[in-house]
């Protein structure tokens, strides 16, 4: 059953073609917390327009830094701001930022526990045509193992813009992962959102399926044409993965026996993983299956064309969670 | 091995095919970087058809010349020279970035024969180009090494560190070709990170520069011929060129670093080509 009065979702979300770019929601938190605290700064590597750090910088160019392409020296001078007690956003694409400069992001940003907000665009298989280089798919895992660090990944614009809030408002250093694929607008302002709390918008006793990203509304609408087939998944917005919502995993894997995890990321070290490293220390009777990119690099494609590919499409999604409840005895 | 071309208009006539090429790709991909593509393909031309020695019937002939591609996004010059050179089929020019095509939307050596290197993520190619230089100086190898790369690239530090190691290890037989279009991504280079006195800072770095006209066929391949002759020391060739040069809705303008034409501009496009071509074979 689909909460959407509880959670205050769309009325019409399955057939909405309310479709906007993820980091659209992200631009326009930053423009939001940029006119509530002027302590807020932002930093980019020659890629202001695809991050949407433009808005911000056209309507605070006093407290905008363009780096050039340089993610190792943006990390290091997003440090620097943030130690003169400023909060400093920094924004660039995933593949880069954090995939070259993991290591000014461990010592200069998350050992000085420095006041850092990451953003990164354009990640995942959604990248589409620009292929394997530019399709981050490892960043959640590297993130992840980093202490101080806590890592958000919006399944919608509202959600998106709603993080940045969140994150602002939360001493220390956050990384927030927008896609640039276009997604449904499916929650609105009053849909709850909390830094470590997952968001329940659909019940279903066979399986749970903990989703973050785009992946969330695919989910949904899996659940639906699983529905109509006799099976009730609950499809849970996991967009914290760390902190991780210990209690949430638990609690549905008491209710249910099997548990989906699904991510644009490797099935290592992401979503599934945290969720996988929360079961194997508790004593239940369900199973997780993960479901993400298995342990290899993309290409070239359209995102719709890849998205089918790789099943991480709702009929993909479907075909997914039949094959794991044949492994449900 | 390759014949080469010398005849400087055969070799201009080929760039404006590379170029009207560049152009339908871009069209039917919908995605990819057209400025950078269009103003390197007199460069291009000259180095698939007369500067390189390579084999296209049999890419990966051991003694081959290596040209890395660092700026990985402007793909599509290289895909289309390779086709003219004939290492594939033209025809597959217009499956670029398409699922399942072996030219993906950045170069990748495992889908297509002929790649020598994966690009893209800017400023590492030159540090690939110095670890092959390094092997073939020391195994006394008599083929070179190219590195294509781009001006925004030099913002990454690791160009840098390229580039001192390169002088360490006096890497004669490397050439770096940079594309110097005053462009990047969020504007010109010298308002995003200042890169003047470019040339200056090479030689400080212990290189030898050549600066030359990177749509002037004859002098580019004089540059390269030049660099062979230098003795215990990397060569770096700064071409400057016009992003989007030959149409000039496109010249000059960061607008048209990762954008590509609609299909009236293509047809604009092909149209002004066309008309140049004309005049290339009247010269
Ligand atoms: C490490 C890295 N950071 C960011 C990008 C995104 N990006 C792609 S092209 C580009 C601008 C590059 O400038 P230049 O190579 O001079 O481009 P051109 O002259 O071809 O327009 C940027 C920032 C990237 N590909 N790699
Ligand atoms: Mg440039």
């Amino acid at each position: 059953m689909l909460k959407t009065k509880e959670m205050y979702l769309i009325e019409d979300l399955l057939t909405s073609k309310n479709a906007v770019s993820l980091r659209d929601g992200f631009g326009k938190g930053l423009l939001e917390v940029g006119q509530e605290n002027h302590n807020v700064w932002v930093v980019t590597a020659d890629v202001q327009e695809s991050t949407r750090v433009n808005w911000f910088a056209e309507k605070f160019p006093q407290r905008f830094v363009q780096i050039g392409i340089a993610e190792q020296n943006m990390a290091g001078v997003a440090a620097g701001i943030a130690l003169c007690g400023k909060i400093a956003f920094m924004s660039a694409f995933a593949a880069f930022s954090p995939g070259r400069n993991w290591d000014q992001i461990r010592v200069s940003i998350c050992y000085t526990n420095a006041n850092v907000k990451i953003h990164a665009s354009h990640n995942g298989i959604s990248v589409g045509q620009d292929g394997a280089t530019h399709q981050a798919l490892e960043d959640i895992a590297m993130l992840r193992a980093l202490p101080n660090m806590i890592i958000i990944v919006p399944c919608d614009v509202e959600e998106a813009r709603k993080a940045v809030k969140a994150i602002t408002n939360r001493f220390g250093p956050a990384y927030i992962r927008t896609s640039r694929e276009k997604v449904i607008t499916f929650t609105t302002e009053k849909t709850p959102f909390e830094i470590g709390k997952a968001n329940v918008y659909r019940e279903g006793k066979d399986a749970a399926i903990f989703a973050c990203g785009l992946e969330v509304y695919e989910s949904l609408k899996a659940a639906e044409q699983l529905s109509k087939e006799g099976i009730e998944c609950a499809v849970i917005d996991c967009h914290t993965i760390k902190p991780i919502d210990h209690d949430c995993i638990l609690e549905w894997a008491k209710k249910t026996k099997l548990l989906i995890s699904v991510e644009e990321h490797q099935i290592y070290g992401g979503l599934g993983g945290a969720i996988a490293e929360v079961l194997s220390e508790e004593q239940t009777g369900a199973i997780l299956k993960r479901h993400g990119i298995h342990d290899t690099f993309c290409e070239s494609g359209d995102a719709k064309d890849l998205m089918r590919k790789y099943k991480l499409d709702a009929n993909g999604i479907v075909e997914f969670v039949k094959e794991a409840l044949k492994s449900i005895p | 091995m390759h014949k080469k071309i010398t005849n400087i208009k055969q070799l201009k006539l080929i760039a404006n095919t590379i170029r009207q090429d560049v152009i339908r790709m871009l069209l039917e991909a919908k995605s990819g970087h057209s400025a950078g593509s269009i103003g390197l393909a007199d460069i291009f031309s000259a180095l698939y058809f007369n500067v390189l020695y390579h084999d296209p019937k049999n890419p990966s002939w051991p003694d081959r010349d290596r040209l890395l591609l660092s700026n990985g996004h402007v793909a599509p010059v290289l895909y289309a020279a390779m086709a003219n050179a004939d290492y594939f089929p033209k025809e597959e020019l217009m499956t670029l970035r398409k699922l399942g095509s072996r030219l993906q939307g950045h170069p990748h050596p495992g889908s297509l024969p002929g790649i020598e290197n994966s690009g893209g993520p800017l400023g590492q190619g030159l540090s690939q180009a110095v670890g092959m230089a390094i092997v073939a100086k020391a195994e006394r190898k008599r083929w070179r090494v190219y590195c294509a790369m781009s001006d925004g690239e030099h913002d990454e530090g690791q160009t840098w560190e390229a580039i001192m190691l390169a002088n360490k290890y006096k890497l004669n037989n490397l050439t770096a070709i940079i594309d110097r279009n005053s462009i990047q991504m969020d504007g010109m280079t010298e308002d995003i990170l200042p890169l003047e006195p470019f040339a200056e800072k090479y030689r400080a770095f212990g290189w030898r520069v050549i600066e030359v006209d990177g749509h002037n066929i004859a002098k580019f391949i004089e540059a390269c011929e030049e660099a062979k002759a230098v003795y215990e020391r990397p060569t770096v060739i700064i071409a400057h060129t016009i992003p989007g040069k030959g149409i000039p809705y496109m010249e000059y303008l960061s607008e048209w670093h990762g954008k590509t034409p609609s299909k009236e501009q293509a047809d604009e496009a092909i149209t002004l080509l066309e008309e140049e071509r004309k005049r290339i074979e009247e010269e």
